[in-house]
């Protein structure tokens, strides 16, 4: 299933914060757990991804830091911050306002035509 | 297997120095990403993958080069705010688009020269007509500016149209108020009205995009790139000028008449536009240089700030409040502005504040010290003897360098106290800058007429 590009653009910002909440993470973990997270339907570049990074970055919703683990790459942390956590708090709103609207409508437009069936899911 | 190893680092180091070709993408970037692509050619080479291919893969993956680079410098637009990556001639044959900026220049530059020689062909010499300069050379020599970047942006018919209209209320206000030669205002006028119609530059160089701050800050960074470019070029036909002068005298030809109504007057018109055309083109070079004149001089502003404080404090002695003394303190104060801001534009975001960010908030805060100086001494004669139109200006410039300074000074407090960040100063210079051309503007149109153009 392909995935429109304005979808995809409006739905990073809370992804990428939503993860960092979890805990902190580099850039390829976290394309790997977007990856799994939609079950392989989303699919970021890292030309999305890391300049997303680091414009969060610069906002000050993550903070970053280079790293050593034992016996590995230096490679490029980040972890959210409280600024991050406030943002988040606010998409999530914003986004359970436009679930919920779109739920309603496709509820009352059930019945003018077939729904796809989510058992094609299956 | 260490072949392949071997093999497999040789592509990867290959990778990295093409990478790092791109300007937009920092060292620090190639290095996440060089992280990123090993990552990805050890998880493909576990499915089963020689390393060969997993590179080829992840490479793939990784996406076109070109759109990589294009989406880091959409984000990271300060490394590359020439707009080189994100402007449709980017498409264009990489040769065409140099050599037609080249030709819009000289366009522009011919146009600078022959507006600032055109009066003189209808009897206003530059020896005869002072007046008609001192009112004019600013509006003469901004206007093919304005053209060059109306053309260069490929700006619409209703911008166009706003920013002509802009230059002709400039030129009306300037011509037709009835102030005399020998007022304040023909002087504030001279001016206030090339500081306003640097705005409206402003407005065709952001190529109608005026309400975005980082395009308000492309601007900045450009009007301080364009101002050493110029002086830099005004140097150089110093020398020239000099030895003009010097070699014609030799042979007992008089140059002089040459050199004042010809070389100076045309090579300055010429070197407005030049130097904005350098700005673009020669963009690396400028950017390896002003950081280099911005670390430099901002520990030298700092110390000559604190012993003029020094000095006030010791000797007691007020500020003289005449009018070139008051300029250069604006002046001055801009200047200090343009340290802070450039430096914080050409930082790295994600660096910490260090011992050079506590020297730019001293420089902030003495600057601030030494406004309040200026106001105080302001006050002090408007008290004494009534609002007049220098003072009035003067007054105005000072308030609003004032509250611009101080809360530079507290934002830059708590950016080094971790409680904000560098982008919220960005911001609010850039908020900041529409207040600076309303003033400009009200000088030229609002303080003549009020002061009945005395």
């Amino acid at each position: 299933m392909h995935i429109a590009k304005d979808l995809v653009a409006a739905s990073a910002t809370p992804l990428v914060l939503g993860i960092l909440a979890e805990e902190e993470s580099y850039g390829y973990a976290i394309l790997k757990e977007i990856s799994d997270r939609s079950g392989g339907r989303l699919e970021w570049t890292e030309g999305l991804l890391y300049p997303l990074l680091h414009r969060l970055e610069r906002l000050g919703h993550v903070e970053s830091s280079w790293r050593t683990p034992e016996g590995g790459r230096r490679r490029k942390y980040y972890a959210i911050t409280e600024d991050g956590l406030r943002e988040l708090a606010e998409q999530r709103r914003q986004w359970a306002a436009v679930t919920d609207a779109l739920q309603d409508v496709w509820k009352a437009t059930r019945a003018l035509g077939p729904v796809p069936p989510p058992a094609l899911e299956a | 297997m260490t072949g392949t190893d071997t093999e497999l680092e040789a592509q990867i180091a290959e990778w990295r120095s093409y990478m790092l070709r791109r300007k937009a993408i920092s060292e620090a970037d190639v290095d996440e990403l060089e992280d990123h692509l090993r990552e990805r050619v050890g998880d493909l080479t576990e499915s089963g993958l020689n390393p060969d291919e997993a590179f080829l893969i992840a490479v793939k993956r990784m996406g076109r080069m070109d759109e990589l680079s294009r989406e880091f410098a959409r984000e990271h637009s300060d490394r590359l705010w020439k707009q080189l990556v994100l402007e449709p001639e980017a498409k264009e044959s990489a040769d065409a688009a140099p050599r037609r900026d080249l030709v819009v220049m000289i366009v522009c530059a011919a146009l600078g020269v022959l507006a600032i020689k055109l009066p003189a062909l209808f009897g206003l010499g530059f020896d005869d007509s002072e007046e008609f300069y001192v009112r004019n050379t600013g509006l003469l020599v901004l206007a093919p500016l304005a053209v060059y970047f109306a053309w260069r942006r490929r700006l619409g018919a209703v911008m166009i149209a706003v920013i002509a209209g802009l230059f002709a209320v400039g030129a009306v206000a300037v011509n037709a108020y009835p102030v005399d030669t020998d007022s304040q205002s023909i002087v504030l006028s001279a001016i206030h009205l090339p500081l306003a119609l640097w705005f409206v530059i402003g407005l065709a160089y952001m190529g109608g995009e005026w309400r975005s701050g980082p395009k308000r800050m492309d601007f900045i960074r450009f009007t301080g790139e364009w101002f050493i470019y110029f002086v830099l070029i005004d140097m150089g036909g110093g020398v020239l000028t000099a030895f003009t002068a010097g070699v014609f005298g030799a042979i007992d030809v008089d140059a002089e008449v040459f050199i004042s109504e010809w070389l100076v007057p045309c090579g300055a018109a010429a070197a407005v536009v030049v130097a904005a055309w350098l700005v673009e083109a020669k963009q690396s070079v400028i950017e390896n240089m002003a950081p280099v004149l911005t670390r430099v001089f901002t520990p030298l502003f700092a110390l000559t700030l604190v012993a003029a404080l020094v000095a006030i404090g010791v000797t007691t002695n007020a500020i003289d409040v005449e009018r070139d003394m008051l300029i250069l303190f604006d002046l001055l104060l801009v200047v200090v502005l343009g340290l802070v801001l450039y430096s914080i534009s050409a930082r790295d975001a994600a660096a910490k504040p260090g011992a050079f960010d506590w020297m730019q908030l001293a420089l902030v805060v003495s600057a601030l010290l030494i406004d309040v100086l200026v106001l105080v001494a302001i006050l002090g004669r408007i008290t004494e003897w009534g609002f007049t139109p220098n003072k009035s200006a003067a007054l105005g410039e000072n308030l609003i360098l004032f509250v611009n300074l101080a809360w530079t000074a507290w934002l830059y407090f708590a950016i080094l106290r971790r409680r904000k960040r560098f982008a919220q100063l960005e911001q609010w210079q850039t908020d900041y800058m529409p207040v600076y051309a309303a003033w400009a503007a009200a000088v030229v149109l609002i303080v003549p007429p009020l002061f009945s153009f005395a």
